[in-house]
């Protein structure tokens, strides 16, 4: 299954937080390009508060790990975070085996996630 | 050319879309193997980076290049080899993407990721040009016993 991200807005009374809802694969090409155009996009908007869902994806390559890191620190770089919530086990481990489970704010819980921006 | 009973091979051209190709035949061969899901799954992941790294690094997505993939089924192991028809490269020169320098970079972990999940990955020039990866996993004991015993029993009814 190709990647979809849908999009979903909350307003917290600390401010505006995206939450990206993803299913499916994030991997070389048509994936990794997807999730940079759709978090290009927010941040274009000025939209920097970012939660990335990947409860729903089945299937991450090293493409879409460095896209995943790329995001983050693009995101920095602009003022914003982007976080992590529901990682599947699987891209858990890919992620230690690359040293990068420290590098990204990781949740399994979406209000603990929301209420982390404040 | 011939090939042996226990070798599938398949070419493709150097594009992206292709991959998913390799990998569906890698899920079937390592379900013929044996494999259980986890070890399946993590062949899968290897053999996707390998490909992926012969079509975009190796044959820098010439459409007139090939990517040429083998899958041996061996009594104690599958070997699975990439060959591009790029211009090559040293390994061993490679940035290592565990250095905390490169920790953000965002790419240079495919190789890391199929040296993790195989119990093997060499690379190689092929002496005709082009890179050569050879990816071995073990099969899980009672496999490979049941292998040696389906030998014996092909062997004892002639059907080598």
């Amino acid at each position: 299954m190709q990647l979809e991200i849908t999009e979903r807005n909350v307003t917290a009374i600390w401010g505006d937080i995206v939450v990206l809802d993803m299913r499916g694969k994030i991997t070389i090409g048509d994936g990794s390009v997807l999730l940079r155009d759709t978090v290009e996009d927010l941040l274009q908007a000025g939209r920097n508060r970012i939660i990335l869902n990947l409860g729903g994806v089945s299937y991450v390559d090293s493409s879409g790990i460095g896209e995943l890191v790329s995001r983050y620190t693009t995101t920095k770089n602009m003022g914003g975070k982007l976080k992590l919530l529901n990682l599947p086990k699987k891209i858990k481990d890919l992620l230690m085996i690359t040293k990068l489970l420290t590098v990204f704010e990781i949740y399994e819980d979406e209000q603990a996630a929301l209420e982390s921006f404040q | 050319m011939m090939l042996a009973e226990n070798v599938v091979e398949l070419t493709i051209a150097s594009q992206l879309e292709f991959i998913d190709l390799v990998t569906t035949l890698t899920d079937n061969v390592t379900r013929m193997v044996g494999f259980d899901e986890e070890a399946a799954y993590w062949v899968n992941m290897a053999v996707r980076e390998s490909v992926a790294n012969a079509v975009e690094h190796g044959n820098r997505y010439d459409p007139n290049k090939t990517v040429d993939i083998r899958f041996t089924i061996g009594v104690d192991a599958l070997r699975v080899t990439v060959r591009d028809h790029g211009e090559g490269f040293d390994p061993a020169t490679l940035p290592d993407p565990l250095d905390p320098n490169n920790l953000l970079n965002p790419a240079g972990r495919g190789i890391l990721y199929m040296r993790t999940f195989m119990d093997s990955v060499e690379y190689e020039r092929h002496p005709d040009g082009g890179m050569l990866a050879t990816m071995t996993k073990r099969r899980a004991p009672q496999h490979a016993e049941a292998s040696h015993e389906g030998d014996r029993k092909h062997d004892a009814v002639g059907n080598y």
